[in-house]
């Protein structure tokens, strides 16, 4: 079972959580009208062997959206943050 | 009798009352099924898996392949039950499995002269058919093959018993009760820290317990006991097996709670299964014997040296009188001279061309005979093995002359042994080849979690068991962080030689031309022999995991626990390769096979999930309404009169509605409240309507999209306040869109000072529709709901019964409606006040299916429609999209796809005829032929009564253009076909005239 820091509510098991998306991806602007930068955000995704940044939910807990990194060959998780601190630091 | 008179480990005053096909063992506190068998004499026990060849008891462990019985009867009967581990209790019944008409004599046991035909692979060939046309008859034999092959039977009646299922911490997770275990406990545990060990006997002492009673052994399991017993911070679990480890440190374990009684007693839980969170684990878990493959290895008698010795030492079982012990390895000696010892005689072929040593002296002065350089090429018996024939051998096992036969009742063997190693590979990967000891054995890597510890890891003598367990333990104590003194490491004691000493690499006996002499088996358990893994090789399969799955090999319900290594060395000799060239396969979890009821635990029948239940839940209960599941929820389907079924209830209710007035629990709507100064233009960016001129006090209907432009869900959203809003979702979704609003404010929209928060559960509500509903609510509502006051789509704050209620004016049905939202704990309470102002206005309660009926004669979608596959357009909802402002999915809505005129889009079907069509049923053109999918497919139906027909609700593709056309209507699962006409969706009131009076 994956373990998660969650920042809020300490080190919890994953079935508290549920899998988002890949958190790789940044959400074009809402005024983007063009289709690919929508495709790709949406559709278009790598599959890495190694380290993934993707979002989880704590959604059986604070309801928080957490970005965490898991190597997606061992299932170790590296980091866990916010969405919303990692959001404002990429912005 | 084969029961000794003295010694074992087995309590004599205590009888038990064991059966085996109506016969009775003699059986004592103590024993196993498989004890009990072997000393009543027992030595066919089932047949083979796909051959049905006679099989008996093999081995004294998990790895047992042979004696698999059916334990138990009735309700309680288990099939594939190991007679090894399974303790005998008074009052055990068993049977024998996959023999018929009994085990003695077996109809399937035909199958053993076919073999030629169910080779390896023969799977795979057989159905494609060796000739052509001929496949038909080759799939109506695989009923025959299937039913021939196989293990024990399941039963159909309900499990009687219950399960749990508890989490545990600690800073240290010991796994194995021998030597190296003990040691490891009783060092973390001295230093302080949180131990658990748990062992999968129900005796603690692992290979300690095989020794002779009386022995150093015993004494220095007292000890080691009494100081764990000391220890408050240690927890013991036996009759409990650590089947997995996974990430994040966790383990599962089954603790077999009942499983040695009768029945489980005194409300006790048959099992229980333990997640524990372990800091650090030590894997003491010891190692499994290896056969050797010979002809005939499989024969009832033929039997693990290290399992003969378990029982005559533990069970004081002597199993024969004369042995053949055949070994590769100095292990087997102590056996022999046991044996000996006990009366038996025995000899002693040893593979290895010379052997000098104490072992040898001491099997010697037993008056065990020994034969150097010679290996048992073939046992050979009907039913039970009657003889070995032994010849000179090579150093590769093959035969450098001719054979002579010895008898024998038993041959015990020992190939060396196999680290079990199953836990750490799950967790960490493949294992490392020891050359020494020749098997595989965990990686060292100081970043690992699980340290391993003993025979596990290949030690090579009890010293260093100890020692590697102590120190372990210390380390493991020391990593979580605990740093007390684990004091002195306890002493060691002397035993039989390890399997390490002397060690010789060879598994199988050959004939001189390199060909096993008769069935040579690898996989016992599923009949997998020497020339199947021969023939994959033939047939160009180089990868170990291709030879596992062509052959079958390692893949019967004991994984591989005795086969593994012995494929591996067949195939590495075929490839002219060493082992760890060949590899070997990962180990998935379960390390024994668990019960599904375990895993289940308390989560069965209504408590597979939690059940959600409206405020008003138990008026409809009371008064006799049908409840139906929506989602998690329970809600009232129907309310049946005298004799009513459904389709007589509905369509009463509905009629009603419209001519009268009904009211129907709507709490299980989802209710989000969406608040904060930019909550407009969050619901504008949600929803594909705009929102920014919604004044307070108004409500409005809204369609959202998924970011890929198909839509999401659709509700009413009200104004409350400046800043306040009240967001009403379908009852499935309301999680989805919660959760999907959580993380658009959370990250691309962090911009919106907007909070979102779920009221679902804070809010009963009520619709209350029908031509009198407003006369009804006035009686009972002090607020002024005529039409003037309270047009269609507003909200007003009134007071019902005294308790503060908001009544939102809009309508699902069609008729003058209203919702009126109460707070939750006094949603029963309005619910009574207004039905009991309800007689004079012919109120009537209305369910679920009256309510999708109304909704269906209005042509407004739901669930069935918003599945996920439909866009805006398919739905004829993409007029309400703006053009004036972006909404999520307004970019990706547009793609062409999703723009094809072709797709099929929404429409009402007015069913010809007194049958109804069935949801999911294919739309076909009324001539041409019926294949594939068709142009469409039926979304919801029902019986309506305002039109005195059967409708539905249709996606047609070109719908729009074939207004009027008849179709039919195919139900393919049902083969009903009926005929349809195609027109709009609103077949009721499409004006709207009704809702706005």
């Amino acid at each position: 079972m994956i373990r998660i820091n969650c920042p809020v509510c300490g080190l919890r098991d994953e079935t508290e959580f549920t899998y988002g998306e890949d958190a790789s991806v940044t959400r074009p602007a809402m005024d983007e009208e063009a289709m690919q930068p929508w495709l790709d955000y949406v559709f278009n995704r790598d599959n890495p062997r190694g380290w993934h940044r993707e979002y989880w939910h704590h959604v059986q807990g604070c309801r928080q959206w957490v970005v965490v990194e898991r190597n997606t060959l061992t299932h170790d998780v590296r980091s866990c943050r916010l969405a919303r601190e990692v959001a404002d630091e990429t912005a | 009798m084969k029961r000794l008179k003295t010694g074992g480990r087995i309590d004599r005053s205590t009888p038990l009352s064991v059966r085996f096909d109506g016969e009775t063992l003699p059986a004592f506190h103590g024993d196993t099924l498989a004890s009990a068998l072997l000393a009543g004499g027992v030595s066919l026990v089932g047949r083979s898996f796909k051959y049905h060849r006679p099989r008996g008891v093999f081995s004294a462990g998990v790895e047992e392949p042979g004696a698999m019985v059916h334990l138990r009867d009735g309700d309680r009967h288990e099939p594939n039950v190991r007679a090894t581990v399974t303790e005998a209790f008074d009052g055990l019944v068993s049977t024998s499995q996959n023999a018929w008409p009994n085990r003695n004599f077996d109809v399937g046991a035909v199958n053993d002269w076919l073999s030629p035909v169910l080779s390896a692979g023969f799977y795979y060939k057989t159905f494609i058919g060796p000739f052509k046309h001929t496949t038909r008859f080759w799939m109506m034999c695989e009923t025959f093959i299937r039913k021939a092959a196989g293990m024990g039977r399941g039963t159909y009646l309900d499990d009687p018993d219950t399960y749990e299922k508890r989490n545990a911490f600690c800073d240290v997770l010991v796994i194995g009760g021998g030597a190296a275990g003990l040691s490891a406990a009783l060092a973390a545990g001295r230093a302080g820290a949180r131990v658990m060990l748990v062992e999968q006997d129900f005796d603690l002492g692992g290979a300690i317990l095989s020794e002779a009673v009386g022995g150093p052994g015993d004494a220095w399991l007292k000890n080691v006991r009494a100081d764990l017993d000391a220890l408050d911070n240690v927890r013991i679990l036996t009759r409990t097996t650590a089947f997995g480890a996974y990430d994040g440190d966790v383990f599962g374990l089954v603790e077999r709670v009942s499983d040695h009684l009768k029945a489980p007693e005194n409300h006790q839980v048959r099992q229980r299964y333990w997640l524990v969170h372990a800091t650090r684990c030590v894997m003491a878990t010891g190692a499994i014997e290896r056969p050797l493959a010979f002809g005939g290895n499989d024969k009832p008698g033929v039997m693990l040296a290290g399992a003969v010795g378990t029982y005559l030492n533990r069970y004081a079982v002597l199993p024969g009188q004369s042995f053949i012990v055949t070994t590769n390895n100095d292990s087997a000696y102590a056996v022999a001279a046991d044996l000996a010892g006990a009366g038996a005689s025995v000899t002693l072929v040893d593979m290895r061309p010379i052997v000098e040593g104490a072992a040898v002296e001491a099997a010697t002065k037993a008056g065990v005979s020994i034969l150097f350089g010679h290996g048992v090429i073939e046992a050979k018996g009907r039913k039970h093995v009657t003889s070995a024939l032994v010849a000179p051998i090579d150093a590769r096992g093959y035969a450098t002359g001719s054979s002579k036969t010895f008898t024998a009742d038993v041959i015990a063997m020992s190939g060396g042994w196999t680290p079990a190693v199953h836990l750490w590979s799950q967790r960490y990967g493949k294992p490392v080849f020891d050359a020494t000891g020749h098997c595989f054995v965990p990686a060292l890597d100081e970043t690992h979690t699980i340290q391993s510890a003993g025979l596990a890891i290949g030690a090579g003598s009890l010293d260093v068991v100890i020692a590697q367990g102590f120190e372990e333990g210390t380390h493991a104590a020391k990593s979580a962080g605990i740093t007390g003194d684990a004091g002195p490491q306890p002493d060691t004691f002397d035993t039989g030689a390890f399997w390490q000493d002397g060690h010789h690499p060879i598994w199988a006996v050959f004939d001189r031309n390199g060909k096993s002499q008769g069935k040579a088996f690898v996989d016992f358990q599923h009949d997998v022999k020497i020339s199947d893994i021969d023939q994959a090789h033939r047939e160009g399969y180089v990868s170990v995991e291709h030879l596992k799955r062509y052959t079958t090999n390692g893949m019967a319900t004991d994984q591989g626990k005795l086969s593994n290594v012995n494929a591996l060395a067949r195939m590495a000799e075929l490839r002219g390769a060493t082992i760890p060239e060949v590899g070997t396969t990962t180990f998935r979890p379960p390390f024994t096979p668990i019960s599904m009821g375990v895993i289940v635990g308390h989560e069965t029948g209504r408590h597979f999930r939690p059940t959600r239940l409206s405020p008003i839940h138990h008026w409809h209960l009371r008064n006799g309404a049908k409840m139906t599941e929506a989602g998690a929820w329970m809600r009232p389907w129907y309310y049946p009169q005298s004799g009513e079924d459904l389709r007589a209830a509905y369509i009463r209710e509905a009629a009603h509605v419209r001519e009268h007035v009904g009211m129907i629990d709507v709490s299980t709507l989802g209710k989000i409240a969406v608040q904060g100064p930019d909550a407009a233009e969050f619901l504008n960016r949600v929803y594909v309507n705009g929102w920014k001129t919604l004044q307070v006090g108004r409500l409005r209907y809204g369609a959202m999209l998924r970011e890929d432009g198909f839509v999401l869900d659709d509700g009413a959203t009200a104004r409350l306040g400046a800043h306040d809003y009240f967001m009403s979702t379908t009852t499935a979704n309301a999680a989805k869109v919660l959760a999907f609003a959580e993380h658009l404010l959370q990250t691309a929209w962090r911009d919106l000072k907007v909070h979102v928060t779920t009221v679902t559960d804070q809010w009963a509500a009520i619709a209350v529709a029908g031509p009198k509903s407003r006369a009804l609510l006035s009686a009972v509502a002090e607020a002024d709901l005529s039409a003037e006051a309270m047009p269609n789509n507003h909200v007003t704050q009134t007071k019902i019964a005294d308790i503060p209620v908001r009544i939102h004016r809009m309508s699902y049905s069609g008729e003058l409606a209203y919702e009126v939202y109460i707070p939750a704990g006094h949603g029963s309470h309005v619910w009574e006040a207004i039905h009991q102002a309800g007689p004079e206005f012919n109120l009537r309660p209305y369910g679920t299916e009256a309510m999708g009926a109304l909704r269906i004669e209005k042509g407004h979608v739901a669930g069935p429609e918003i599945e996920g596959r439909t866009t805006l357009k398919d739905l004829g909802l993409d007029g309400l999209a703006s053009s004036k402002k972006p909404f999520v999915g307004c970019v990706l809505r547009k793609r062409p796809v999703l723009e094809d005129k072709s797709r099929p889009t929404l429409v009402g079907l007015v069913i010809k005829g007194d049958i109804g069509a069935k949801p999911g049923a294919l739309l076909f053109a009324q001539t041409g032929e019926i294949r594939g999918h068709g142009d469409g497919w039926v979304s919801s139906t029902t019986y309506s009564p305002a039109l005195g027909k059967n409708i539905a609700l249709a996606l047609l593709k070109d719908g729009k253009d074939r207004r009027d056309e008849t179709i039919r209507v195919v139900d393919l699962v049902g083969d009903q076909t009926v005929e349809a006409r195609v027109v709009s969706p609103h077949f009721f009131d499409p004006e709207g005239v009704r809702q706005n009076g």
